[in-house]
């Protein structure tokens, strides 16, 4: 059974077990626009909680993608290479950014769930 | 991830209850709240443009009419040609020429159409710097000139291979007006100014339109299917692809026409040994560049990755240098090109077409080349 939980950076984790699967939200992606390049973490690479982990780019800018939690990059979304227009798609299914292996469990205590992000967005 | 900017000050174009109604994004720019895209999309909206015909709300632009005291429009030619490089005198009635304000260094204050309207000159000047132009003609012209500023008027650009059929429609002059032609028209039985000119390689029309009108006439137009709102966001990628120029990015008060790949926009007889040479600001600097050449230019980059280059990023002459060599005035995304395009300033030495650099991206160097503007071919009516 996964949870997601939001940042207020607009940044999901579906939660399972002991490895998060990160990506943006359906709002942020309506807020890009048009997304046309995603730059994701080094497979390996240890993310502390906060430092820019990836950029997404529109047409019109580039914006960081900040690691919601601490630890190390499992896995990224090959697919976002070919096809970044997939986070404008499915922001939070198909799209997902990168799968990361939970350092501190006591991190994902500051993080919303839906309602609470529901909230910060309305 | 997002910002959001204080939105009180901001002024709005006769146009801006039509933007909210279409589902306009809208952001501050110039001083103005303006659509940045519409619910399509700066992508969607910029392909529409290049395949059918995009409508533009440059409203925020300042409109300036020239007028001779002598009643001679030579007259008021002669007068603009103190403050900017270009023949104006040569300016045939009914035709527009590109030209800048230049400064005492022979940089550029802003850029701007001139248009020789018969009985006088027809100015259209960038939104964020319409107020100081305005007072560098009163300062400079006043003599010659009475200096209107036409703040009840909107501006329109209808860009596009179907802007034609579009204008048609409402104005039966459209069709038989060339690339820079320019004159009063009536366009759906109201007192306009329209040139066949426009900020985005594509074929188009810029219309100027009464304000109190300018709703009315923006309705007629995207009546036609083949018409749909185009975004600030769009704008900016049409015109990087076109190679065009952003003032305040591109060129500014520390460029000049020659280090900005300009040349093309000073005729031959404001330069050494021309007929009127001379006798801007800046002229001795300027025409220098002209006579022995400039240290900088302003090229075409395109890069070999998907990722975008954007402005303020260094350029280098190799992957491990020290030094900057230049810098990204304008980059993004070329919707039409499917990839990514910029434009910069380089040492004239790294100028040449295929020039390998290197751009310096969150602390990568990505290979670009030195490309060839514009990067979409243009299709201006000749």
């Amino acid at each position: 059974m996964t949870t997601t939980l939001y940042t207020s950076d607009h940044e999901w984790l579906a939660i399972d077990g002991d490895v998060a699967t990160v990506g943006i939200t359906d709002y942020a992606q309506q807020q890009l626009g048009d997304v046309v390049f995603v730059e994701l973490p080094k497979v390996g690479r240890t993310l502390k909680k906060t430092e820019a982990a990836a950029v997404v780019e529109s047409v019109k800018a580039a914006s960081d993608v900040y690691a919601p939690i601490s630890g190390e990059v499992l896995e990224t979304n090959e697919a976002l290479a070919a096809e970044p227009a997939l986070v404008n798609s499915d922001a939070q299914g198909a799209a997902w950014f990168f799968k990361i292996k939970i350092a501190d469990k006591s991190e994902l205590g500051g993080l919303m769930d839906e309602a609470a992000y529901k909230a910060h967005t309305a | 991830m997002l910002a959001r900017d204080n939105q009180d000050s901001l002024r709005r174009t006769p146009l801006y209850d039509l933007h909210v109604s279409l589902g306009g994004k809208m952001v501050p720019f110039a001083g103005y709240d303006m659509p940045v895209q519409y619910p399509a999309g700066v992508l969607k909206e910029h392909l529409h443009t290049r395949s059918k015909a995009g409508l533009f709300d440059v409203s925020h632009m300042g409109q300036l009419r020239l007028r001779p005291k002598s009643g001679k429009v030579e007259d008021a030619a002669r007068a603009l040609e103190r403050l900017v490089p270009q023949d104006i005198v040569a300016i045939a009635p009914g035709r527009q020429r590109y030209a800048q304000f230049t400064n005492a260094d022979g940089g550029i204050l802003d850029d701007l159409m001139v248009a020789n309207f018969g009985d006088h000159l027809f100015l259209v000047v960038n939104a964020a710097c319409k107020a100081e132009d305005e007072a560098h003609l009163r300062a400079h012209l006043s003599d010659d000139c009475i200096i209107d500023s036409l703040a009840d008027r909107a501006l329109i650009a209808l860009q596009g291979p179907k802007a034609e059929a579009a204008l048609a429609k409402l104005c039966a002059e459209a069709p038989s007006m060339k690339f820079m032609d320019a004159g009063p028209h009536k366009v759906a039985g109201l007192d306009c100014f329209v040139s066949r000119s426009g900020y985005t390689g594509e074929d188009g029309f810029e219309i100027s339109v009464p304000a109190a009108d300018a709703e009315r006439l923006a309705k007629t137009l995207l009546e036609n299917p083949d018409v749909l709102p185009i975004g600030l966001g769009a704008r900016d990628s049409l015109r990087l692809e076109a190679g065009l120029c952003l003032y305040g990015h591109d060129i500014d008060t520390t460029t000049t026409a020659v280090e900005a790949a300009l040349e093309w926009s000073v005729q031959k007889s404001r330069r050494t040994g021309g007929a009127r040479t001379g006798g801007f600001p800046g002229a001795e600097k300027l025409l220098a560049h002209f006579d022995q050449g400039a240290a900088r230019r302003r090229v075409g980059l395109r890069t070999e990755g998907r990722a975008p280059v954007r402005e303020g990023a260094l350029l280098f002459a190799d992957e491990t240098s020290g030094e900057p060599v230049g810098k990204v005035t304008s980059g993004g995304f070329g919707p039409s090109l499917n990839a990514p395009v910029a434009m910069g300033y380089v040492p004239t030495a790294l100028s040449a077409l295929d020039t390998k650099l290197f751009a310096e991206v969150r602390g990568q160097r990505l290979p670009l080349t030195v490309a060839a503007m514009p990067f979409v071919k243009n299709t201006y009516k000749r």
